[in-house]
C-alpha cells in the first residue's frame, strides 16, 4: 500500500457463497483499479451476478474478504454497500414499476423537506436534471415507470448509480434491453466515467462488447475463476476458449477454474 | 395515472371529442377511477332514494349513513397500506372485538376505580390501552409475517380465530357496559356531535385547508419552473372541494334534535322551550370527525412520508425495495402494527356507539373492510390503492346496507347483493386497469 495507484479500490478475496449445496461462488478473487473496467464474463450461471451482489449487499458471502482502498468492510446489506460509494445497475434494472422516475431515483435515500415530509418536487427537479443529462428527450416525469420504455426503464436505473457519486460502479448487462444508438451512448457514458476515475465491473455474455470498453477481463466457469487478462495480452478467440472450456490461454493470469494441462489433453483428445 | 397521448400537443389539434373530454380530465389531474366512483355512490344514493320513496336522502337516514361508515372506514384505511403491500389481514374483525373488551373491562374494572367515575382522564386513558393492545396485535402479526416468514394469509387467518377466542375469555363471554360518559361521545349520537356551529367553524377551516394546499403545491412547482395546471382546472379542483365540504355540512347541521331530545337540551340549558319546536341541529358527529381526521392523516402518511414512499415501493417490486436498502421486513411490522392500533380505534368508535362491549362485536367487519378497501380501488395484486378511494369504498358498502335496510330486504338477500357487487365492482375495475395498459 505505498501509492494509491498499487492500491486496488475494490479487491474481493477468496470470496464463496451456496445455495442449498450448490457452489455458485467458489474461492473467487477480483480486483479493479481506480479508472479501470473489468469485464466479468462467462456464461449463464457461471457465477457472474452472484459474485457481484454479494458486493453490492444483495448476498452476504459464505467465506472471503471485501477490501476497499486496502481497508477490509464488511457488507451485509445494500445499505453498507451504498454507504461505501458502491451503486449497482442490476440486470432486472430493480425498479419499483408503480411510482414515477424521481420516486425510483431516490428510493431509500429520498430528499426531504424541514418538516420531515419527503420533498418531491425537489427529487423531481434533480431527476430532470441528471435525466436531462442521460436522456434529453425523456419527459415522462409523472409516470409510474411501468409506462415507459425499455431504453427509458434503463436510463432511470442508470440515473440513480450516478446521481449519488459512486466511487464503484456494477452494471449488470447495462445494454440487455437497449437498442444499437442506445448501446453506443452506454459505452461512451462508461468511457467518460472511467476518465473521472471510477472504478466500473462491467458484466456482460457479449463478449465484443466487454472487450472493446474493458481493460481487463475475468473469466468464470461453474462457479469458478477461469482467469483474468489485460484486453490487450489476450486475443477474443482465446477468451472465449475461457468461456466455453475454461482453457486458460499463456497471456492470462491462472484461477483456480482453469483447466490443468491434463485435462486440456483429455478435452482435445 | 393521466394519458399521455392527450397530453402532447400533437393529439389535441383536431382531434375527435372524446380525447378532448380526456385532456380536460387530465388538465384537471383527478383520478378517473375516484371520479366514477363518486358516479357509482351517486347512482345508488339516487335509486335508493326513489326505491325507499324519498327516504333516503333525507338528513336524518344520511346523518345515520356518517355515523354506520365510520368504523369500517378507518380500519379500511390502514387495510389500504396492508393490500398495497401484497398482504392481507382477516384479523381486524377479531382484534376490533378483542381490543373493545380489553377497553370496555379495563375502563370498569381498573381506570374507573383509579382515576374515579367521571373523571375527564377515563375515556383518553382507556383509549390509550385499547390502541396498545390493538398495535401489540398488529405487531405481533407483523412479526410472524415479516421476521418468520408465515404467509401474512395464514397469519391473520390464525388471528381471526385467536382473538375472537381471546375476546371471549377477557370477559367469560359476558356484554361489558362502558360507563365512561366522554368515552360515549366517540360513538355519536345526539352528545356524541358537534352541533351546528362548530360543523361550520370545521366547515371553514377545510375550505381554507384546502385553498391553501392549492395554493402551496403551485407555488412549489412555480419554485422549479415545472409545468403549471391551467388556472381554471385549479379553481375547479379546490372549488369541488369546497363546496362537497360545504353540503356535507349543511346536510348534517340540517338533521335537528328529535322533539324529547330538543325539550332535555332545553332544560339542561335553561332554555325556553318556543311553541313552535326548538330545532337544535346535530351537526357532525364525533365518530365521523375520527374517521375524517384518520384519513387525512393517513394520506399524509401514504403520500408524503418515507414510510408511505416504502410502502408502495414494497408493493410494486419488493425485490428493488429490499435492494435500494430499505427495511422492508421492519415496514411490514410497522403496517400490520399500524392496522392493529386502528382496528383498536374503530373499537372504540363502536364500543361508544353500542355503550357496551360484546362478545360478537366486529364478526365480519374483516371481510367489509376488505370490501371497502379493493370497491375503492386498492389492487390486490399489490402496489396501487388510495385512502380516499378506501373511504369512499366503506361509504358505497354502507349505502347498499342500509339502503336495502331502509327497502325492507330480508337480511339473506342482503348478504347476496352485497357478495354480487363486490364481484362486480373488482371485475369492472380489472377491465378498466386493462383497458389502460
Amino acid at each position: 500500500m505505498t501509492t494509491t495507484k498499487d492500491t486496488p479500490l475494490v479487491e474481493m478475496r477468496d470470496m464463496s457463497i451456496s445455495f442449498g449445496g450448490i457452489h455458485a461462488v467458489d474461492g473467487v478473487t477480483v480486483d479493479l483499479y481506480p479508472g479501470e473496467v473489468v469485464g466479468l464474463l462467462g456464461h449463464n450461471g457461471a457465477g457472474k451476478s452472484t459474485l457481484i451482489k454479494i458486493l453490492s449487499g444483495a448476498y452476504k458471502a459464505d467465506s472471503g474478504a471485501i477490501y476497499i482502498n486496502g481497508e477490509k468492510v464488511e457488507i451485509t446489506s445494500p445499505r453498507d454497500s451504498k454507504r461505501l460509494g458502491i451503486e449497482t445497475i442490476y440486470q432486472t434494472l430493480a425498479l419499483a414499476d408503480n411510482v414515477d422516475a424521481a420516486a425510483n431515483l431516490f428510493l431509500g435515500r429520498e430528499l426531504m423537506t424541514p418538516w420531515g415530509t419527503l420533498d418531491d418536487v425537489a427529487m423531481e427537479a434533480a431527476a430532470r436534471q441528471v435525466m436531462g443529462r442521460l436522456n434529453p428527450n425523456f419527459r415522462k416525469f409523472k409516470e409510474p415507470v411501468k409506462g415507459l420504455s425499455g431504453g427509458q426503464r434503463q436510463s432511470v436505473a442508470i440515473a440513480r448509480a450516478l446521481y449519488f457519486d459512486a466511487k464503484i460502479l456494477i452494471m449488470d448487462e447495462p445494454t440487455a434491453a437497449l437498442g444499437p444508438h442506445e448501446t453506443a451512448q452506454v459505452a461512451d457514458l462508461i468511457k467518460e466515467l472511467k476518465r473521472q476515475g471510477l472504478g466500473i465491473f462491467l458484466i456482460s455474455h457479449d463478449l465484443h462488447d466487454v472487450f472493446d470498453l474493458a481493460d481487463r477481463v475475468a473469466v468464470m466457469k461453474n462457479g469458478k475463476l477461469v482467469g483474468s487478462a489485460k484486453t490487450t495480452d489476450v486475443t477474443a478467440d482465446e477468451v472465449l476458449g475461457m468461456i466455453i472450456l475454461g482453457k486458460c490461454p499463456p497471456g492470462a493470469t491462472r484461477g483456480p477454474g482453469a483447466l490443468s494441462d491434463a485435462e486440456l489433453a483429455t478435452a482435445h483428445a | 395515472m393521466s394519458d399521455n397521448a392527450a397530453a402532447s400537443p400533437g393529439a389535441s389539434s383536431g382531434a375527435p371529442p372524446k380525447a378532448r373530454a380526456q385532456s380536460f380530465i387530465s388538465a384537471l389531474e383527478v383520478d378517473v377511477r375516484f371520479l366514477g366512483m363518486v358516479g357509482a355512490l351517486a347512482v345508488i344514493w339516487i335509486a335508493f332514494h326513489f326505491l325507499s320513496g324519498g327516504n333516503f336522502l333525507t338528513p336524518r337516514n344520511l346523518w345515520n349513513l356518517s355515523v354506520q361508515t365510520a368504523s369500517v372506514a378507518v380500519m379500511a384505511t390502514g387495510m389500504v397500506l396492508v393490500i398495497v403491500t401484497r398482504n392481507i389481514d382477516l384479523s381486524v374483525g377479531s382484534i376490533l372485538g378483542v381490543t373493545g373488551m380489553i377497553m370496555a373491562v379495563a375502563q370498569a374494572d381498573y381506570i374507573v376505580p383509579a382515576l374515579g367515575a367521571g373523571s375527564g382522564g377515563v375515556w383518553i386513558v382507556t383509549l390509550l390501552v385499547g390502541l396498545a393492545a390493538g398495535a401489540a396485535i398488529g405487531a405481533l402479526h407483523g412479526y410472524v409475517i415479516a421476521y418468520m416468514g408465515v404467509p401474512a394469509f395464514i397469519v391473520t387467518l390464525g388471528g381471526l380465530l385467536v382473538w375472537r377466542g381471546a375476546a371471549w375469555w377477557v370477559a367469560s363471554g359476558r356484554t361489558i357496559p362502558v360507563v365512561d360518559a366522554n368515552f360515549r361521545l366517540m360513538g355519536g349520537g345526539a352528545d356524541g356531535s358537534v352541533g351546528a356551529s362548530w360543523s361550520w367553524i370545521i366547515a371553514i377551516v377545510a375550505c381554507v385547508l384546502i385553498v391553501f394546499a392549492t395554493w402551496n403545491a403551485r407555488r412549489q412547482r412555480k419554485r422549479f419552473n415545472f409545468p403549471l395546471k391551467p388556472v381554471w382546472a385549479e379553481f375547479a379542483t379546490a372549488g369541488a372541494g369546497a363546496l362537497a365540504v360545504i353540503g356535507a355540512t349543511m346536510v348534517v347541521n340540517s338533521y335537528y334534535l328529535p322533539g324529547p331530545l330538543a325539550r332535555r337540551f332545553a332544560e339542561a340549558n335553561g332554555l325556553e322551550m318556543p311553541p313552535e319546536g326548538l330545532f337544535i341541529a346535530f351537526g357532525y358527529a364525533v365518530p365521523v370527525l375520527i374517521a375524517v381526521g384518520v384519513g387525512i392523516s393517513m394520506t399524509f402518511l401514504a403520500t408524503r412520508t418515507k414510510f408511505g414512499r416504502y410502502v408502495f415501493a414494497i408493493g410494486g417490486n419488493p425485490e428493488a425495495a429490499e435492494l435500494a436498502g430499505i427495511n422492508t421486513r421492519r415496514v411490514t411490522l410497522m403496517i400490520f402494527a399500524l392496522m392493529g392500533a386502528l382496528a383498536a380505534l374503530a373499537a372504540a368508535i363502536s364500543t361508544a356507539r353500542l355503550t357496551s362491549a360484546t362478545n360478537a362485536q366486529g364478526t365480519l367487519d374483516e371481510l367489509y373492510t376488505i370490501a371497502a378497501a379493493v370497491i375503492g380501488g386498492t389492487s390486490l395484486a399489490g402496489g396501487a390503492g388510495t385512502i380516499a378511494g378506501a373511504l369512499l369504498g366503506a361509504l358505497v358498502m354502507q349505502s347498499l346496507q342500509s339502503g336495502m335496510v331502509l327497502l325492507g330486504l330480508d337480511t339473506p338477500l342482503q348478504n347476496i347483493v352485497v357478495g354480487v357487487v363486490l364481484v362486480l365492482a373488482v371485475w369492472i375495475d380489472s377491465v378498466y386497469r386493462r383497458r389502460l395498459k
